[in-house]
């Protein structure tokens, strides 16, 4: 069986409680599913959160994940994206001895600018699609980024 | 109503019509057991190992069709029941567990006796609960039982620290369970039974493949009527064992691993496999690329991920067997029996060709020959346990099975250990049927300890101790595929198995012939106390068919022909 691995989205609506969240990792760690990036914050005005998961599988494993996921009880919906927004903020700490006009150029083009600026440091920040933030990473690696911070994705169905 | 957190697990248990509880007592969890003293609504029933209590209750659940209860203490004593746990998990029984936690004050101190009990018990439990307010547990504890037995069935494990069954809080047990997140899908698109239905009535050669779900379900007699109104063949899982009656016309037998030649023929050739809750799992199904290569599949279960997760399904129907099946039956008229009549006369021409069988020795026992024997002698009056290894598989394969709910084992975990505590727990639930144990000289001892409860509570389990001095289901591998290194699976040194009976008050019989078996039975059952019968057989018999590990299921390990001997 050859089957081709492909990143999915899937975004997961959870009741809010406590170990919910170790409840689908663990279910990702012990069925040996990856997890590429999760993001997870509570639904405004609702006792639910909303988790982003990016993953990766064959079509028959992501069918499995959204399976399984949904057999977990607090687990409310789960989404598999086909057609969506996806947006993806990176932090990115430069010496300040870097060219600060051609950081926040780079920033500029990637929805992004310079957050702060210190005595010794300066912070950039960019939110794009997933891999555009990639691409960003790669076009400032020569201004010797020190730290670099990625929120992991999060999307929405069109 | 306002009671202790304590006060309110038993009246759960009463609520739920729980009337028997298997535990083991200690410092988390004593608030409880205090209370339990004070009642008489349910009897507690104290086995010597917390692994054996919860064993005892997925007994006690699979004969009863009810929830099987256990109750434990904290550290070493949730540990222990860990394997309970899993085991009821893989073979979908329905539990609730309760265990005691060290008070709140403590979690996280790693104070005496803590262990994350739920972090441990969330991969191997349908679902769990640590309950932090006296004022959930009312709700919590229904929602358990009701988790426990809805849907696809498992075990459900709610951990209460020391201080929560001691809290006094409002306990109001008449609201209904409400749980948003959680509601399955009973049944079945009826487009979609139609679609499924006209394609039986199209295919040539059908065969039921009969799972597991369909215990759970109730729904053993509304398939035999199916099968019987289609003329469609039938094979059966291990767990399955006991849907059709052993004598039925229709009943190939088991397939998979150690099925019969007929069987795993059947499933090889047939074109539209119709998976009645069976899961597919890979000692059924053996190399999954050559399973049922030509045919269409119909999938019936509950969980919708079992549909398509090894086999993809061409007419996936999620829902509860019985209702499904009762909705087949509408259609039942559209299939002609006639239609499969030579397809039924190939599958007998596959099992006159290799029928399930062994040879007769007339130095010792054969194993097969005890387990007919004792489908002679007891039948239908007899519940049939059983532990892990060759003595299970041919109790399977040789047990002349008449009723669902008959057969109890442990089939996805293949938990060692298992046999002897469920058999209480079957006796317990069905106390008007003999309840035996088929066991073997390696599992028996895994829960030994238990006689002292079968004495204590009466529960005369007869445990009939295939003994080949081996490791036989590892030996068995070792010989075939090994080139017959033995490692560690000798088991010449061994105790006395009568003595050891005796000692803890049962009794015991060492046997070497067909008529000392007769006799020993025929006492045991007599004499109504727990009892070891340890039937001397043949030590390197090995359980035949087998497909090799990987292998497809009609490339066959058979019997060889016995040599005509003049
Ligand atoms: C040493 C050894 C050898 C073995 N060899 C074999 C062998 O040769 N052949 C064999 O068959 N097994 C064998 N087994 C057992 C095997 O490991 C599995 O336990 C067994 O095959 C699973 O049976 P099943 O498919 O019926 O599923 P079960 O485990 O019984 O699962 C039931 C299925 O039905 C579904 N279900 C549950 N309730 C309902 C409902 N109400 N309505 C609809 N669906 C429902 C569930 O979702 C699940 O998919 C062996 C085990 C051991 C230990
Ligand atoms: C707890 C546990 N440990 C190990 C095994 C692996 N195992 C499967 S069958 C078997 C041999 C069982 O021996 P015995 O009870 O004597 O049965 P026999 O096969 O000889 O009939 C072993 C060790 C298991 N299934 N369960
Ligand atoms: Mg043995």
């Amino acid at each position: 069986m050859t089957e081709n691995s492909e990143r999915r989205v899937i975004s997961v609506i959870v009741v809010n409680e406590a170990s919910v969240l170790s409840r689908i990792t663990d279910l990702f760690s012990g069925r040996g599913y990856n997890i590429t990036s999760l993001t997870v914050a509570p639904i405004p005005d609702s006792k639910y959160s909303r988790l982003t998961i990016v993953t990766s599988g064959s079509v028959r494993v992501i069918e499995q994940i959204t399976k399984q996921l949904h057999k977990l009880i607090p687990v409310l919906r789960v989404y598999e994206h086909c057609d969506l927004v996806e947006k993806e903020m990176a932090l990115v700490k430069f010496p300040i001895t870097e060219n600060i006009s051609d950081i926040n150029s780079l920033c500029d083009a990637y929805n992004g600018k310079i957050v702060d600026i210190g005595d010794d440091m300066i912070i950039g920040m960019v939110t794009d699609e997933p891999k555009r933030v990639e691409n960003f990473l790669s076009a400032i690696k020569k201004y010797n980024p020190k730290e670099i911070v990625r929120s992991g994705a999060v999307a929405l169905e069109r | 109503m306002q009671i202790s957190g304590a006060q309110m697990v038993i009246e759960a248990f009463i609520a739920e019509g729980v009337d028997t509880v298997f535990g083991y007592p200690g410092g988390a969890i004593m608030n409880v057991y205090d209370e339990i003293y004070k009642q008489d609504k349910f009897q507690h029933i104290l086995n010597r190992h917390e692994q054996a209590s919860v064993h005892a209750a997925e007994g006690y659940a699979k004969a009863s069709g009810k929830v099987g209860v256990a109750m434990i203490t904290s550290g070493p004593g949730f540990t222990n029941a860990v394997t309970g746990l899993a085991d009821a998990y893989m073979d979908s029984i329905p539990l609730v567990v309760v265990s005691g936690q060290v008070p709140m004050s403590l979690i996280g101190t790693d104070a005496f006796q803590e262990i994350d009990a739920v972090g441990i018990s969330r991969p191997c439990t349908k679902h769990n609960y640590l309950v932090t307010d006296a004022n959930d547990l009312a709700r919590v504890l229904k929602e358990a039982f009701y988790i426990a037995r809805s849907g696809r069935p498992g075990p459900v494990h709610v951990d209460i620290p020391k201080d929560v069954t001691a809290q006094i809080a409002e306990f109001d047990y008449s609201k209904p369970v409400d749980l948003e997140t959680y509601k399955p899908h009973t049944k079945g698109s009826t487009r979609q039974i139609k679609k499924a239905m006209e394609a039986i009535a199209n295919s040539k050669r059908p065969l039921f493949y009969l799972g597991g779900g369909i215990i759970n379900s109730n729904a053993a007699y509304e398939v035999r009527d199916l099968i019987h109104r289609t003329g469609i063949p039938a094979v059966e899982t291990f767990m399955a064992r006991g849907t059709l009656s052993h004598d039925d016309k229709y009943l190939i037998s088991m397939l998979g691993m150690h099925g019969s030649y007929a069987a795993n023929m059947a499933m090889s050739e047939t074109d539209m496999v119709i998976a009645l809750g069976a899961r597919f799992d890979d000692r059924v199904t053996g190399k999954l690329s050559e399973f049922a290569k030509n045919a269409g599949v119909i999938h019936v279960d509950i969980d919708p991920a079992s549909i398509s997760k090894l086999v993809n399904a061409d007419f996936p129907i999620v829902g509860d067997v019985k209702n499904v099946v009762e909705e087949m039956l509408e259609l039942a008229d559209t299939i002609n029996p006639d239609h499969y009549e030579s397809w039924r006369e190939t599958i007998n021409n596959f099992d006159e060709l290799h029928p399930l069988a062994f040879h007769e020795d007339s130095e010792r026992l054969k194993p097969q020959w005890v387990v007919k024997r004792v489908g002679e002698l007891l039948g239908d009056n007899a519940n049939i346990s059983t532990d892990v290894g060759q003595h299970q598989m041919w109790a399977a394969q040789f047990y002349p099975f008449t009723r669902p709910r008959q057969f109890i084992s442990s089939g996805g975990l293949g938990t060692m250990g298992f046999g002897f505590p469920a058999a209480m727990g079957v006796k317990a639930a069905s106390p008007e049927k003999t309840s035996i144990n088929f066991t073997g000289d390696g599992s028996i001892l895994m829960n030994v300890q238990e006689l002292m409860t079968a004495v204590e509570k009466k529960l005369p389990v007869i445990n009939i101790i295939l003994n080949n001095n081996f490791l036989g289901m590892v030996r068995q591998w070792q010989t075939l595929f090994y080139d017959k290194r033995h490692s560690e699976t000798d088991l010449s040194v061994q105790p006395d198995f009568v003595k050891l009976s005796e000692a803890f008050g049962g009794i015991g019989y060492r046997v070497h012939t067909k008529e000392e078996f007769d006799a020993a039975l025929k006492d045991a059952v007599e004499k109504n106390v727990v009892a070891f019968i340890e039937v001397l057989v043949e030590r390197f018999e090995n359980v035949m068919p087998m497909v090799p590990a990987g292998g497809s299921l009609f490339n066959m390990m058979l019997l060889e022909k016995k040599k005509e001997t003049k």
